[in-house]
């Protein structure tokens, strides 16, 4: 018989070997079932982990993708895992990415053509703003009203995918387009284009902006009051009280902060990769950010590497559709897995397993 | 006593890096109380678990009666004539007090039978008892006067008993003692759980003492001091408190009509609490757990607002301000629950060191955590209140009650507060330990300090305060000095008659 028994202590390796195990449990159970759906099992591990980087075919292709992708999952988790932290559920970080995509857009695009140097931080902080507008929804909603953010911020990611149809096809729409939806596109407007930093590396200012945003959150976490208050308020909500914490100022500057994060990510995806807001430029990433955050432990050097891989499952993914005309369905179910055999593996951190003989444990 | 009616040996049960109980052996004789005796952790739990059948022994054997006895679930324990109060009562409140005892038997009578039986037992033993009350009426009291009977109506030879008087006033002690007493008288047996040593001394035949699992002795309490008892359940002696005899100063806070709503369902309201406390003095709040006492701490700590012009701290209304701002004042507090409260469980002792003292230690100038001198502040109180752990790192919850209680108390006491607002300081502590807290709180009075005490123990309360208050359903009494008071009075004080008089 198989009996769980808690641990004294959360158990240290285990908190780290976890995401490992996830990994690995998630390559066997994944790979059986590409095996059922006809495909060989190694060649799509191979394709999704392997090839996006060391193929000597399309590698100069798909490596810059890497940090393209990379960047703004990481930087959507790290404002995530702050909330996750305390214990304040932002699950709607994809409708703050496209409102922050299309706060940004609408204000640079208000000073088309001018191309003057500040249009670009403008939309940045109109970007982060919109972002944070949307997150203080259900944060006021919920200090003020006591309504489950998690619902609320799910929900509105809703409503924000309906604006984004509005303004792609209304009062953003390119009036050059020739009645086509979707904006103006930024990479032809040099003043408002979030242009590769290094040429063909894919490293652009929001992918530099991610790797900032971990070095501050790792600060904030380790150094500062604030990211004590943040760790205090999850893991003991009471004690945290007994400390003088303000629950109502946690939940709006968790929110507030993975909001802010969020629509920063959203512009610099319109403003580079994307190039266009328009229908389904936002990808899911907001969505995929939430694995990332739990991936990487809600650590921030661990969401740097969690968001790299899940990265690789994207365009790994991506090759998989192409090369072995797996369906979309497919990677996301295995996108997925990691996050439910991530969930499961940490029963370890808490708990040990024990094999036990005899038939004991009847009452 | 030829036969004892139950015999233990060779009792062992280890859990994953504990042992529980190490080769514990002792009689217990027909028609015996026998106390067992020891701190929290000592093992004394595991030990009546075994005996009830919830936990079974890796070695050793038990003898009832002449045969051998290996429970292996509670029913087969109260089939061969054992029967157990737990300290937790297990009832229903929408339920009457029949239908509850009638839910513990594997073969309820008719109704009205059972109610018949109860109003017999509950007349014979002294206990009075309307079976058709709905239990959610009763007081704590009455709800364990429930469960003895249940446990009665099975004609029990031997009765286990766990800290039954914790939630007793001194009148119900005293009317469950009679009972314990006609039941002996009747033959029976009680292995009764307790560390109230003057208890157990009025009460008891004969003692069993464990320490860390261990059996270290046994004694004929009646014959033992309370002082030899508590020395061998700690393993070495201990100073008591000294003797107080302070000047007390102006009056540092006072409570004037304080009212706020209970917080749910479960809680109780504070009604129009008025209190004064001066410097250098320990005011002793007593009362039956679930009168208040948690809703006073949180409203004189300020985790809970209260009404403006309800709290004044040094003449300076501070009804409402926040937490951190009491205690920047000096007014610091430590609750009742250790973990999850006062401290949180996965953090560690160093975190929960800059949990309350961050400001008057200047733990993080400018926000930015100093976790040197926070780690410093840890060390400083594991040392000088001998917190027995591997170091500071170590997550709070890996600590044991006791060891966690000298942290939350010493962390609050070196930060030199002029008020300390302290619940239940010295619950789960071992003795030595318990008068090291109690000495330490003496101390801060004696420099002027001013501090409330909430606690269940009257026996501790009777010896470090100067007066005494009790909470009944949220009602404090008016504050009474020590000195005057007996256990008589006391007890009316609890059941909040002495407020209806005042």
């Amino acid at each position: 018989m198989i009996t769980l028994e808690k641990r004294p202590e959360p158990s240290k390796h285990w908190t780290y070997l976890t995401p490992f195990v996830a990994i690995a449990l998630t390559m066997i159970v994944g790979g059986a079932m590409f095996g059922m759906m006809g495909v060989d099992p190694f060649e799509a591990i191979r394709t999704i982990f392997w090839d996006p980087i060391f193929n000597t075919q399309f590698a100069s292709y798909t490596r810059p993708q890497l940090l393209v992708k990379a960047g703004p999952l990481i930087l959507i988790a790290i404002g995530l895992s702050l909330g996750f932290k305390a214990g304040i559920w932002n699950i709607g970080a994809e409708g703050q990415y496209i409102i922050g995509a299309v706060c940004g857009a609408a204000a640079g695009l208000a000073f088309y053509p001018s191309d003057s140097i500040f249009i670009f931080p403008l939309m940045l902080i109109f970007g982060m703003l919109g972002g944070w507008i949307w997150a203080m929804i259900p944060a006021l909603l919920k200090t003020k009203l006591g309504t489950n953010e998690i619902l609320v911020s799910l929900m509105l990611v809703y409503v924000a995918e309906n604006i984004l149809a509005t303004a792609a096809s209304g009062f953003l729409r390119n009036p050059d387009g020739r009645g086509f939806p979707g904006s103006r596109n930024f990479k032809e407007w040099d003043a408002a284009f979030n242009a590769d930093i290094i040429s063909g590396t894919g490293m652009h200012w929001g992918v530099l902006a991610a790797f900032i945003a971990v070095i501050a959150a790792y600060a904030l976490m380790t150094k500062h009051l604030l990211g004590f208050q943040i760790r205090l308020s999850g893991e003991a909500p009471r004690a945290a009280r007994f400390a003088g914490v303000n629950p109502s100022a946690m939940i709006l500057i968790c929110m507030g902060l993975s909001g802010a994060l969020a629509g920063l990510a959203g512009i610099f995806e319109v403003t580079g990769p994307a190039g266009v807001v328009n229908i389904g430029f936002n990808a899911g990433y907001g969505f995929t950010a939430i694995i990332v955050a739990f991936l990487g432990r809600l650590n921030p050097i661990g969401i740097l590497l969690a968001g790299l891989l899940m990265a690789l499952t994207y365009i790994g993914g991506e090759l998989t559709q192409l090369m072995l005309a797996m369906p979309a369905a497919a990677i996301q179910l295995f996108q997925g897995m990691l996050l439910f055999f991530l969930l499961a593996a940490d029963v370890l951190v808490n708990f040990r397993i024990r094999f036990t003989s005899s038939a004991k444990g009847a009452a | 006593m030829e036969q004892p009616l139950l015999s233990l040996s060779g009792l062992t049960k280890a859990y994953p890096g504990v042992v529980a109980n190490d080769d514990v052996g002792f009689h217990i004789g027909t028609g015996e109380i026998h106390a067992l005796l020891g701190e929290n952790g000592a093992g004394k739990s595991t030990l009546v678990k075994m005996i009830y059948g919830l936990v079974k022994p890796d070695r050793g054997e038990m003898v009832l009666n002449g045969s051998p006895f290996a429970p292996t679930k509670p029913s087969m324990a109260r089939k061969s004539g054992v029967a157990m109060v737990f300290q937790h009562f297990s009832l229903f409140e929408a339920l009457n007090v029949a239908e509850n005892v009638a839910l513990g038997m594997e073969t309820p009578p008719p109704m009205r039978d059972l109610a018949k039986q109860i109003r017999d037992v509950s007349e014979k033993y002294g206990l009075p008892l309307d079976p058709d009350r709905t239990v959610g009426t009763l007081s704590v009291g009455e709800r364990q006067r429930v469960e003895i009977i249940r446990c009665l109506l099975q004609n029990p030879k031997l009765l286990i008993m766990d800290e039954p008087t914790s939630v007793l006033t001194p009148q119900e002690v005293e009317v469950l003692f009679k009972t314990l007493n006609q039941l002996r008288a009747e033959g029976r047996s009680i292995l009764y759980i307790s560390h109230k040593l003057e208890e157990i001394r009025a009460l008891c035949d004969n003692a069993t003492i464990l320490r860390g699992g261990k059996n270290v002795g046994t004694c004929i309490p009646a014959e033992t001091t309370a002082r030899e008892m508590a020395e061998m359940m700690v393993g070495s002696s201990f100073a008591t408190p000294a003797a107080h005899n302070r000047a007390m100063g102006d009056v540092a806070l006072q409570v004037s009509n304080l009212s706020l709503p209970a917080m749910d369902d479960f809680g109780t309201p504070l009604r129009e609490v008025t209190l004064s406390l001066r410097k250098g003095e320990v005011l002793g709040i007593g009362g039956v757990a679930g009168n208040g006492q948690d809703e006073l701490l949180l409203a004189l700590s300020g985790e809970r607002l209260a009404p403006a012009g309800s709290i004044a701290m040094n003449g300076q209304d501070i009804s409402r301000i926040g937490t951190l701002a009491r205690r920047k004042m000096g007014l610091l507090a430590a609750p009742e629950e250790r973990l999850g409260h006062a401290a949180a469980p996965d953090m560690s002792l160093i975190e929960n060191a800059l949990l309350t003292g961050a400001d008057r230690q200047n733990l993080s100038p400018k926000k930015i955590v100093n976790w040197r001198k926070a780690r410093h502040f840890a060390e400083d109180v594991i040392r000088k209140f001998d917190v027995r752990t591997p170091g500071a790192h170590v997550a709070a919850r890996a600590l044991s009650g006791g060891n966690l209680q000298k942290f939350v108390v010493g962390r609050e006491v070196l930060q030199n507060p002029d008020i300390l607002i302290i619940n239940q300081p010295t619950w789960g502590v071992d003795a030595a330990a318990a008068a090291a807290i109690r000495q330490a709180l003496l101390d801060l009075a004696a420099n002027g300090a001013a501090i409330l005490v909430i606690s269940q123990d009257l026996d501790e309360l009777l010896e470090i305060s100067d007066n005494f208050a009790a909470l009944n359903e949220g009602r404090l009494s008016a504050a009474r000095k020590v000195s005057d008071l007996d256990m008589e009075q006391i007890g009316l004080m609890m059941g909040g008659m002495e407020g209806a008089a005042a």
